[in-house]
């Protein structure tokens, strides 16, 4: 029996709004946009009644003001007659700081204990074990303050190291770990300090050049280069010649303890180490994890494959696995980077004074500017985390594998 | 042949000879260790470095550790059973362990109530992590909220009851409608539960009059401790898993208002640390309600982190959404599926098994963080000890020991979550693996 439909009719009806595809997707973008107004023009409205009510407003005068407040750790210029704006950018640099030192440590941390994770010895597998699953699964906070309380509480006092007899004695005369912090020799630079580093600079890029030089000649010709210590070479033995010859320009700070505290030397604040410390380990075993997993996904025949063309195991490891490794690893690597910076924010549990702690902490509660100074904070993390997302979608699609 | 050898008799070996001993460096302990251990010079050394990193580490922690003192009031006084050798001071513990874990201002004579809810919730989660167990649970499961609200919070009994009852009317409701279309039953069962909930707010007080059923109430501010933790944790993790389906749907919708509304939520939430959030939970949230709004503390960064962790989860999810072949998606289509079965029955169940790792490194990054709520004066269990505990003239000067059971008790929680992934991984692993 056949039965044959009626057309469809062509007439709209109310009910094809939510049953006909075509439809549909309007309907449901028209809701949503009603309800996001709706939201919208809520928030904005008791926004607006809220200030009313108390008597403020949304401006950003408040940065022009000065903040009456002392930073400790002031890598530019600064006084409590500096204003908001000053307080909130050597924030800014402190945040920077904290997350530079933290990822070059974290990245020195993951990366051997990653490899060492893969270890043919048992004992380091384990011990690596060990420290990646404790660090993972403790928050970052605890560590965080166990590190500072061992900085405050557990090192002696500045006066320890006082007297004929002292308790406590610098590490080979230069490095002294107090409960203020840790002092260590700051480099003087003297005229003619310029042409070291400049120098110095130039090795670094000759011997890029030079090793550059030699893959050439290898894959031109097939004659292999050392590399190592002709590296090394020219890295060290031109700037040394020139520190010399210059009448050692560059001369060290050493701290020595004069009165009740250290002077001279650079000082790090316990707060920076426990903070710096603390995010580089934690970050480091979840870097270790990648490294590891990194290595693993190389596939297996690939390393037969390099076996079996005669090559070494470190060559192995460093022309065939490590480069396909690196690949995988890097932007999981990366996004722990950002982490790492978006967990510094931490600070305000030790008292570092990043930009949580002077323009979300005592900027915020000395003038009251909630809304403006949140909305500054997290505009910063935003505009961070969003440039590191860029760079690493570029990376991304350069480094993806080319197929058919 | 020739005759030469004609009378001497040949020598054929009968018996097999009995296998020799393999060389005493090649069997048991040894060759592991010559395997494992000294395979070769730097492998040696490692070794040695890695025992003398052991014993360095063991030489002072044991003695911390096994000469502990579990019995004490205070410091001063555990410093004189010590008498100098070196101890761990675990009196503290022991001392403060109620506040440790409830809090310092829950009240004492009803710590039963949320250690109840602590045992319903082991049950409660029982048949979602184990698909073994008889699926009639799972009906406990969906109680358990209410029964949990109930013991924690207390008050009366009406509200959690009603509360659930707007859920049911919503399900019938939904029910009903779901043969027109999905979409219709889903508004049509939202719709019922919050007319029915709207409704319910006029019974509820003369009710709880006529027939009083309660617990005595504790406010949210006086929870506290470990308990603090856990209850931001669950109630955070589960209400972010079906935001951050919907988020990751949304975000991969043809519909470009929907999705561009998920995408600017899921980066800008990624891009700043909670930390942020917590403070606009603390200080800024009160400017966009209305006037007068009182609204507690507990809920506020619940609102937050259930934000920050639905993001996260979002984007897991978006990941095991784009990980499935685009066959799957075709297949549905071509089977006549609409939108909403397809996502059901086909996409989900597959894309949600993809994402397990990555759901439960959110879950278990989110519980490390509710640490964080201690920055904003809420007393967790991080808050109790750098506050209360330490402050106390009593204990001032313990951290080591507070601070490394915190951190033992959230090892035991992550560790055995993450234990548990992969487990079901292995469980879910239906592929064939070669």
């Amino acid at each position: 029996m056949t039965t044959i439909s009626d057309p469809p009719s062509e007439s709209f009806r109310l009910s094809m709004l939510l049953n006909d595809t075509r439809y549909r997707s309007m309907t449901f973008q028209f809701i949503a946009l009603i309800l996001l107004a709706g939201a919208i023009g809520f928030l904005g409205w008791n926004l607006m009644r809220n200030l009313a009510l108390l008597g403020q407003d949304i401006s950003y005068e408040f940065l022009g003001e000065p903040s009456g407040y002392d930073i400790n750790q002031k890598p530019i210029e600064y006084t409590s007659q500096s204003t908001h704006m000053r307080a909130t950018i050597i924030g800014v640099l402190n945040t920077l700081i904290v997350a530079f030192l933290g990822c070059i440590t974290a990245t020195i941390l993951g990366v051997t204990a990653g490899v060492l994770r893969l270890s043919k010895n048992w004992i380091i597998r384990k011990l690596m074990m060990v420290y990646v699953e404790a660090f993972r699964n403790v928050p970052v906070l605890i560590w965080i303050l166990i590190i500072f309380f061992v900085m405050t509480a557990a090192l002696p006092p500045p006066s320890a190291f006082r007297g004929d007899d002292p308790d406590s004695s610098m590490l080979f005369g230069a490095f002294a770990f107090t409960n203020r912090g840790i002092y260590i020799p700051r480099p003087i630079w003297e005229a003619g300090s310029g042409i070291v580093v400049g120098v110095f600079i130039a090795s670094v890029i000759a011997v890029f050049a030079y090793r550059r030089y030699t893959t050439k000649l290898l894959y031109d010709t097939g004659k292999l280069l050392p590399r190592g210590w002709p590296s090394l070479a020219i890295l060290f033995i031109p700037t040394l010649l020139v520190y010399f010859i210059m009448g050692q320009p560059i001369s060290l700070d050493l701290p020595a303890l004069r009165g009740f505290n250290f002077q001279g030397g650079t000082q790090i604040r316990g707060s920076l180490i426990a903070l710096w410390f603390a995010l580089a380990i934690y970050t480091g075993a979840f870097i270790a994890e990648n490294v590891r997993a990194g290595i693993q996904a190389v596939s297996h025949g690939q390393t037969e494959a390099a076996a079996s063309l005669g090559m070494r195991p470190g060559r192995i490891m460093n022309l065939v696995v490590l480069p396909q490794a690196l690949r995988i690893v890097i932007p999981p690597v990366i996004s722990q980077y950002l982490n790492l910076t978006k967990n510094s924010s931490l600070a305000i549990a030790v008292g570092y004074m990043d930009l949580t702690g002077t323009l979300g902490g005592i900027t915020l509660n000395q003038t009251g500017r909630a809304i403006e100074c949140i909305l500054l904070l997290m505009l910063f993390y935003l505009a961070i985390s969003l440039t590191i997302s860029a760079v690493m979608n570029v990376y991304n699609s350069r480094m993806q594998l080319k197929e058919r | 042949m020739s005759d030469t050898h004609a009378q001497s008799v040949g020598f054929v070996q009968k018996t097999q000879i009995p296998p020799s001993p393999p060389p005493a460096a090649e069997t048991g302990a040894f060759k592991w260790m010559r395997e494992n251990l000294f395979s070769s010079t730097a492998n040696a050394i490692m070794t040695i470095l890695g025992i003398l990193a052991i014993y360095w580490f063991a030489s002072f922690s044991l003695p911390w550790l096994l000469n502990g003192v579990w019995d004490a009031e205070n410091l001063s006084q555990c410093r004189e059973i010590l008498d100098g050798t070196s101890g761990a001071c675990f009196a503290v513990i022991a001392e403060r362990w109620n506040q440790l874990i409830f809090g310092f201002q829950y009240p004492s004579e009803e710590y039963w109530r949320p250690f109840l809810a602590f045992l319903l919730l082991l049950v409660a989660a029982a048949p979602v992590l184990f698909s073994k167990l008889p699926r009639k649970m799972l009906i406990f499961t969906g109680l358990y909220p209410f029964i949990a609200f109930f013991l924690i919070w207390g008050g009366s009994i009406w509200v959690p009851v009603f509360a659930l009852l707007g859920f049911v009317a919503g399900y019938f409701a939904f029910k009903k409608l779901e043969k027109q279309s999905f979409a219709m039953g889903f508004f049509g069962g939202v719709i019922a539960a919050f007319a029915f909930w709207w409704v319910s707010g006029f019974i509820t007080p003369d009710l709880s009059r006529i027939i009083p059923i309660d617990l005595p109430a504790v406010p949210s501010r006086d929870m506290g401790g470990f308990m603090l933790n856990l209850i931001l944790g669950t109630v955070c993790i589960s209400l972010s898993l079906p935001i951050g389906i919907l988020l990751a749907l949304g975000r991969r919708s043809q519909m470009p208002l929907i999705k561009w509304i998920c995408v600017i939520f899921i980066e800008f939430i990624r891009g700043v640390p909670l930390i942020t959030l917590l403070f606009v939970a603390n200080v800024v949230l009160a400017y966009f309600l209305p006037p007068g709004t009182t609204f507690d503390l507990i809920l506020r960064v619940i609102i937050m982190i259930t934000m920050f962790a639905s993001a996260y989860i979002a984007e897991v999810i978006r990941g095991g959404l784009a990980a499935l072949p685009k066959g799957q998606y075709e297949a549905a289509d071509s089977l006549g599926l609409d939108y909403a079965q397809a996502m059901r029955l086909i996409i989900l169940p597959q894309a949600l098994k993809i994402s397990i790792p990555g759901i439960v490194n959110v879950a278990v990054g989110l519980f490390k963080d509710t640490t964080l709520v201690s920055v904003i004066s809420m007393f967790d269990m991080v808050g109790m000890i750098r506050g209360p505990i330490l402050a106390s003239t009593d204990w001032n000067g313990v951290y080591w020991e507070l601070f490394l059971f915190a951190a033992l008790l959230f090892f035991v929680v992550c560790y055995g979550i993450s234990q548990y992934s992969q487990w079901l991984e292995r469980q879910l692993n239906t592929g064939h693996s070669r």
